[in-house]
């Protein structure tokens, strides 16, 4: 049964072209969904690498669903304004306690994250079961999201015009509050992150840039989540930002790789998935650290390529 | 004197109170009180633990405080800014952090310039007079994990004179740095000085204490003595600040020998 086994014909033209031309009906609204999350994602997590809060991400995807659960119950059905706000709540509440144990215990940040995510994403998987009669929450779906289904809904219309469907707008929304968040507040978020110390006594409320950022953070997971799942968000967050760092040490020259990273992702993502015939948010990661393993090898200075040449030129 | 209504004497540069700092209900720093003019440059000593930078950081509103107050000119922190300037330890930033030199520098400014602003070509020239200063001019453009400890010492202090503040408080600026540096960074130290600055810094040895400072804080946990470096660096002080250890005792009458004795 080797037959099984065989790969689909690979056609670049097919994977690569004609997703964004004949077959824009389906993928159009998908890229530029999975762009909008992925930039978002990826401008974001730059700063959350700089300052060594990675998993934050993680803990807030994963402290969602009680939120969503109790939005749910609340609401008496899938308000999406309700569900929105209950995701919110419940994952800044999540930063809101991992920095208390921080703070107030022995425990260092990892072991805080650990505690909190793990035990609210339980809570959450308990009232999903115990209320299993009134709620629809596809627990499969809360982990691993679908990006094709933002692309099925109609469109939001505004007067004579067509406009995206409204997951879509949505998430245009957050990418360019994100864009002009960190347009604005870049010195204060660049100073506040390097060194808190100097931040205040330049004015500073690093406090209240903290929290901001992790309602930023909260925010950009909720909307992301319905599109790629709590599992994908994370790797959406690190990724750019991590291959980013290999190829450039100044913040700006950071934030533009990690869009061009994002862009990357989507367009070879969505070829992968077309060819393998699978899920897009999954194939968009892979591409992604597909990405980040190029970046590793080909960086010009120290990717293991140049690090290889340099080492034999030492030698010889 | 202590009323804020006005009084004749104008209010000190930095007075502090009663300043209490503990971790977990263990105390680091007790009733700490002093008071100090504009123009002087004081080195704060003491033993390991003895709460040295953390008298820095309640000073500049870093660590929770449990009572007492600092303020500067008669008022608060929060309300004296960027006339206030601080040195951090070292290792207490990430020098892989995707910023230039020329970038560190350039925080110091943040305070005059305004966080929404852009830096006029006025704060990089400001700048660029800094890093001349440390003789860090060439390395402007570097990333700043490509350069030594002793240079990255310097960064922080340019980035300090860059703040054009009139109080600054370094927590151990020598540490980890050559002869050569340790020289630079004290003429610097005394230029701010001249020009009217009061300087706190925390420091390690002994017998350059004596050196370099024109008034000590001997610290350990509250204020032993705080005075005039003539008056105050004595072996029966030291022996108080430090709770008579051998070695240490020995390296102190080294020094006194080394100068002369106290007067």
């Amino acid at each position: 049964m080797s037959g099984q086994w065989m790969l689909p014909a690979f056609d670049l033209h097919a994977l690569l072209v004609a997703p964004w031309t004949e077959q824009r009906e389906t993928f159009g609204w998908v890229g530029v969904m999975g762009f909008c999350v992925a930039a978002s994602c990826g401008l974001l997590g730059n700063y959350l690498l700089l300052r060594r809060m990675a998993l934050m991400g993680d803990a807030v995807s994963h402290s969602v669903l009680p939120g969503l659960v109790i939005a749910f119950l609340v609401s008496g059905g899938r308000d999406t304004g309700a569900m929105f706000l209950g995701a919110l709540a419940s994952g800044l509440g999540a930063t809101l306690i991992i920095d208390f144990l921080q703070a107030r215990t022995p425990l260092k940040q990892d072991a805080a994250i650990g505690i909190v995510f793990s035990a609210l994403f339980a809570i959450g998987v308990l009232l999903t079961v115990v209320f299993a009669g009134q709620i629809d929450l596809d627990p499969d779906c809360v982990l691993n999201g679908e990006l094709l289904f933002v692309a099925l809904e109609p469109p939001v219309h505004w007067g004579a015009w067509t406009l995206a469907p409204p997951a879509v707008l949505r998430m245009a929304g957050v990418l360019a509050l994100v864009v002009g968040v960190i347009a604005i507040g870049y010195r204060i978020l660049l100073v506040s992150s390097f060194d808190p110390g100097i931040a205040r006594a330049a004015g500073v409320r690093v406090g209240t840039v903290r929290l901001g950022l992790m309602l930023l953070l909260s925010l950009v997971v909720v909307s992301a989540f319905e599109a790629v799942g709590a599992v994908l968000v994370v790797a959406m967050l690190i990724l750019p930002g991590a291959t980013a760092t290999l190829l450039t040490d100044r913040l700006p020259r950071l934030h533009l790789l990690a869009v061009l990273h994002a862009a990357l992702s989507v367009w070879w993502g969505v070829g992968l998935a077309v060819w393998l015939d699978c899920s897009l948010a999954p194939a968009i990661v892979v591409m992604g650290a597909v990405l980040f393993a190029l970046a590793w090898l080909f960086a010009p200075r120290g990717g293991l390529i140049a690090q290889g040449l340099r080492r034999a030129r030492v030698l010889s | 004197m202590n009323a804020p209504t006005a009084s004749p004497v104008p209010p000190p540069v930095v007075e502090i109170h009663d300043l209490t700092v503990a971790y977990r209900r263990k105390p680091v720093l007790w009733g700490v009180d002093l008071t100090i003019g504009p123009g002087k440059l004081v080195g704060i000593i003491g033993p390991n633990g003895a709460g040295k930078s953390t008298l820095i950081k309640a000073c500049m509103g870093l660590v929770p405080t449990q009572g007492g107050w600092v303020r500067f000119w008669g008022r608060p922190f929060g309300e004296v800014g960027s006339r206030v300037g601080y040195v951090p330890q070292r290792e207490t930033v990430d020098w892989d952090f995707p910023v230039s030199v020329m970038d560190v520098v350039l925080m110091g400014r943040y305070g005059r310039i305004g966080l929404f602003r852009r830096p006029s070509r006025a704060d990089r020239e400001a700048a660029r007079a800094c890093l001349e200063q440390v003789e860090l001019l060439p390395y402007a453009d570097r990333q700043i994990s490509n350069l030594s400890g002793g240079q990255q010492q310097r960064v922080f202090l340019a980035r300090a004179l860059a703040q054009e503040a009139e109080v600054y408080f370094m927590d151990e600026p020598f540490a980890g740095v050559d002869a050569a540096t340790e020289a630079s960074i004290v003429s610097v130290l005394r230029t701010l000085r001249d020009r009217g600055c009061t300087l706190f810094v925390v420091h390690h040895d002994l017998p350059t204490a004596r050196q370099y400072f024109d008034h000590l804080l001997l610290l350990n946990l509250n204020v032993v003595a705080f005075g005039p470096t003539a008056e105050v660096f004595t072996a029966e002080l030291l022996q108080r600040t430090y709770g008579g250890r051998l070695t240490l005792l020995s390296e102190v009458a080294q020094a006194l020998g080394a100068q002369g004795g106290p007067r």
